[in-house]
């Protein structure tokens, strides 16, 4: 039987079941799938905290969402057209989402009347004609699996477990995948367990050729590769983004990395990473605390070291009194926030962008840092090269804000060329510099960049002392003498402020320059406004989009920019912090649209917000 | 016994990482131009001056020592001795030094603290950097007193103190930091006297030349909040009673008081006239199990009737700094220096054209 091959230009695929049912991993190799294929892709895990919330639940849902298509993307996507659903609860949670006429692979065998029950359901929805909305595929996963693996040498339970590999062969032939990654991979992570490694791969060929044998199955699709920018690429996700960028940073500074850091969800993956790059003489010191976390990396930036610590929300608390003592005592640091919902634990393993009023204030004191936000997963890695720079060049800690959507999403990435890369190399100070040619003054400032001098311990004839005490201006002497601290406190902003020469002016996207109406973001919530202004725009709507990298400074022509609109809007996953500060800074109004639900926003959603913004006018 | 010729060192390779300076050092050398801010009649004086007239005798560097220290009256040390320094917060600096050290094994790092920072608001970093032995030498000292915030009772006031904050008498039973020390798997533990400079020299000696981290608890008058607090141990009528001198391959005296084995199993303090020359411990600091050293901490409990001083515990372990560098080294030699333009291209590729 010759199936019917049908063309697509995009598909949203939501891969849904319990938290111990290898959902991510089917998912990261779908999508590995998908990028050897060369289409554009973007990703949503999304997952609870719990590590195996009881089976069969509605809250042990596990999920990974893979938009591709054949032209470049912007966003996970809204709505999924496929849900392959493992279970009952993986169903019932997932369904709300589900627009109409989308297809649901339903596993069958996990559809038994105590599973039901666990969810609410007296009778399978499978059966009982409630989803006639939608086109359902029941297909009895486990049972084929296990059928599949008879003669394997593997036991009933090995078998089972390898069902999500069964799903991820029956998707990859219902959109014509390479398979032969998977292959490989499934050979590699159970190297040491051959015949569980067997056991999967014959289950992945299985759900493949069953995909080409039902009946349940009369048509497969075809996406053709995208035409991106040429160039090698690879598939890559925030946080492995942001580990490489640090590694980049410390080659292009030519300092050691040494990275300070207390396990948290969802940054701790950054932590994994650089450690498994000592090759690089990158130190990872797994602290005892956020607190340890951050003193060691400012410890090690004293003694000439790139210092980082990376966290989340709540590990940027712990470390605020830290961070202060760097931006007194003018040390570069890079404090690492991929940020998550709070307030307080909140929601570890959900996004959100609420802790920029925290960056830019949580500190006691006049205590000014710059903050630089990445756009997307892939930015991360030129958004880390970033904070190094400004950090290494104007001695000061420097925060990053990623979040839990950039940090486990992924998206193809362009691989730069290593020799365009910025030189971020700086020269320790190593001989006086004061007037009198015999004296190191610390806090003598470069009349450019108002940083002061560093000079690390091993430097013959300028040692000296630093500290928390306020310094006399110049010698760094304790000083409690009321005008020098007015200055102090003065040049330090005046530091932080003057960065603002030294950064990309905002760049504004209108098309035509006739849009009255500027949506303006931050952060991850580029793909979704970028992927809404398209919308808008496709639809005869006019609107301008600008996307703000660095928040503090501003770039210098933020005021013009927002002033030159009747109207702006921004969207932020937060109730309006970084509409606070535009209000306060420049006195224009902003209409804020927020939503913290801990999810990102839809690119749809945004639409309509920008489309009720300029009828409006 | 051979070790007692190394004057009861073993391993001694604390500064061998570190340059040695080409001149001869005096103790101008490592004196800054800042003007001491402590109280008159405070015990940090003769610390200072202990340390300052001790650094010359190492021979390093000076550009490669580093004080560190946290917040307190103790806390201003860095600022009067000419080498590298940082006055940093409250009860970080072991954090802080720890970062330093381990990225910098050419650096003699140092941490000055006392009773409130390093067992109080600091008392995490303290027993981890314990237990990491980190090549770190930490000098804590104790006046049992919250000196700078004016004379609160500290994690080392004895229970019932009377202070501003507890004028009924305070109701927490204090830390004994050298039995603190020695549960956090402290490697190098030993316990001095401000007063006491040749000791404290001494001390700061085996400290140095011990690999990894070395924890000094120096007994300090602070005479404003609590003045006399160590009276005993000074009083020329009592201290030699009251001292029971720990050196290594000796038997632990004081001048008319032994210990011995107890029959319960533990140790007990007796009148030296009593017992035979043979029943009396003979101080073994670098016995690798610490329960010994652990029944010595318990001694002066709770008041000074008799105090061990010296070194209670001295033993090789690798320090953590030389074993993170190792790791390094060995992914070095394994796969060679690390290529970014490989880390890169290092997962599935694909070529857009």
């Amino acid at each position: 039987m010759t199936k019917q091959v049908q063309q697509l230009d995009r598909v949203i695929i939501r891969f849904a079941g319990d938290s111990g049912d290898g959902m991510q991993l089917t998912g990261d190799r779908f999508t590995a799938e998908t990028a050897q294929f060369g289409n554009d892709l973007s990703t949503l895990p999304n997952f609870p905290a719990e590590i195996r919330a009881p089976a069969g639940t509605l809250p042990g849902v596990s999920s990974f969402q893979l938009h591709f298509a054949d032209h470049d993307i912007l966003t996970p996507g809204d709505a999924p057209n496929v849900l392959v659903a493992m279970n009952p609860a993986a169903l019932k949670a997932n369904l709300g989402d589900l627009p109409r006429g989308a297809d649901i692979i339903a596993n069958t065998d996990e559809f038994t009347k105590r599973n039901l029950q666990k969810v609410g359901y007296t009778e399978s929805p499978v059966d009982d004609g409630s989803l006639g909305e939608w086109r359902v595929h029941a297909v009895p996963l486990t049972s084929l699996t296990v059928k599949a693996l008879e003669g394997f040498g593997v036991s009933k339970k090995d078998a089972e477990r390898a069902k999500n590999m069964f799903a991820l062969g029956l998707l990859s032939w219902l959109y014509h995948r390479p398979t032969e990654a998977t292959v490989k991979f499934l050979e590699l992570k159970f190297a040491k367990k051959p015949d569980i490694a067997k056991a999967n791969i014959a289950a992945f060929q299985a759900g493949w050729n069953y995909g080409e044998t039902t009946e349940s199955f009369s048509v497969s699709y075809e996406i053709k590769p995208a035409k991106l920018t040429p160039g090698l690429y690879r598939n890559i996700s925030g946080n492995q983004a942001l580990a490489y960028g640090l590694i980049a940073a410390s080659v292009q500074s030519k300092l050691p990395l040494f990275l300070g850091s207390y396990p948290i969800t969802p940054a701790s993956d950054i932590l994994h990473e650089l450690s498994k790059h000592k090759r690089f003489g990158i130190r990872t010191f797994q602290a005892e605390d956020e607190i340890a976390g951050v003193g060691a990396a400012l410890g090690a930036a004293f003694g000439g070291a790139l210092g980082v610590t990376t966290t989340s929300g709540p590990g940027v608390a712990l470390k605020a009194e830290t961070v202060g003592l760097a931006v007194t005592t003018e040390l570069p640091l890079l404090v690492i926030d991929v940020q998550r919902a709070g307030p307080s634990t909140g929601m570890p393993t959900k996004t959100e962008q609420t802790d920029l009023l925290m960056a830019m204030y949580g500190r006691n004191g006049e205590s000014p840092v710059p903050i630089v936000a990445p756009a997307t997963p892939s930015d991360c890695f030129d958004a880390a090269l970033e904070a190094a720079r400004i950090a290494v060049k104007y001695r000061t800690p420097v925060m990053l804000l990623s979040d839990g959507y950039l940090a486990n999403g992924s998206e193809p990435w362009r691989l730069p060329e290593i020799d365009e890369l910025p030189d971020l190399s700086i020269e320790f100070t190593v001989a006086p510099n004061a007037d009198d040619g015999e004296t190191y003054l610390p806090f003598k400032r470069d009349p450019q960049t108002l940083a002061r001098p560093w000079a690390v311990p091993g430097t013959p004839g300028l040692e000296h002392r630093i500290g928390g005490i306020e310094k006399a201006d110049g010698t760094g002497n304790i000083s409690y003498d009321p005008n020098n601290h007015d200055l102090m406190v003065r040049l330090r902003q005046a530091k932080i402020d003057g960065i603002a020469q030294d950064i990309p002016p905002l760049a504004v996207d209108d098309l035509e320059g006739d849009a009255r109406v500027l949506v303006l973001g931050w952060g991850s919530t580029y793909g979704p406004i970028a992927a809404a202004v398209r919308r808008v725009r496709k639809a005869g709507g006019k609107v301008a989009q600008a996307h703000i990298r660095h928040l503090n400074p501003l770039p210098p022509n933020t005021g013009e920019v927002l002033r030159s609109y009747d109207k702006v809007l921004l969207p932020e996953i937060n109730l309006g912090q970084l509409a606070l500060l535009l209000r306060a800074r420049f006195l224009v109004d902003i209409i804020s649209y927020n939503r913290v639900r801990g999810l990102p926003f839809k690119a749809e959603e945004l639409a309509g917000v920008i489309q009720e913004v300029i009828d409006s006018e | 016994m051979s070790d007692i010729a190394t004057n009861g060192r073993i391993g001694g390779t604390g500064l061998t990482l570190i340059p040695r300076a080409t001149e001869k050092q005096t103790i101008k050398d490592f004196k800054s131009d800042q003007e001491v801010r402590w109280c008159p009649g405070c015990g940090d004086y003769a610390i200072l001056s202990a340390v300052q007239g001790f650094l010359p005798e190492l021979g390093l560097k000076r550009e490669n020592i580093v004080f560190v220290s946290g917040i307190g009256c103790s806390s201003r040390f860095p600022y009067y001795l000419n080498t590298y320094g940082f006055h940093s917060i409250h009860g970080r600096a072991p954090a802080i030094a720890t970062g330093l050290a381990a990225s910098r094994p050419d650096l003699s790092v140092w941490v000055i603290t006392g009773d409130g920072d390093a067992l109080s608001i600091g008392g995490n970093h303290l027993i981890h950097a314990l237990r990491r032995n980190v090549n770190l030498n930490i000098l804590l000292f104790n006046n049992r007193i919250y000196g700078l915030t004016k004379g609160q009772y500290s994690p080392t006031s004895e229970v019932g103190k009377i202070t501003k904050s507890t004028p009924m008498g305070s109701l927490d039973k204090p830390f004994n930091p050298i039995s603190l020390a020695l549960g956090a798997e402290a490697s190098f533990v030993a316990r001095t006297l401000d007063s006491d400079r040749k000791h404290l020299q001494s001390v700061l000696r085996e400290a140095t030349a011990h690999r990894g981290t070395s924890l000094v608890e120096i007994y300090q008058n602070c005479n404003i909040f609590n003045d006399n607090a160590f009276e005993p141990l000074k009083d020329p009528g009592l201290r030699d009673d009251i001292t029971l001198r720990l050196e290594h391959g000796l038997p632990i005296v004081s001048a008319s008081k032994a210990v011995r084995r107890a029959a319960n199993g533990g140790i007990e303090v007796v009148d030296r006239a009593g017992v035979a020359e043979g029943e009396i411990l003979v101080h073994d600091a670098h016995n690798p199990d610490p329960s010994v050293a652990f029944a010595l901490s318990r001694l002066d409990e709770p008041a000074f009737e008799h105090v061990p001083i010296g070194i209670f515990r001295s033993v090789d372990r690798p320090a953590y700094d030389t074993l993170m560098t190792e790791q390094l080294e060995e992914a070095v030699a394994e796969r060679g220096p690390g290529q970014l333009g490989d880390l890169l291209r290092g997962g599935d590729t694909w070529l857009v054209s």
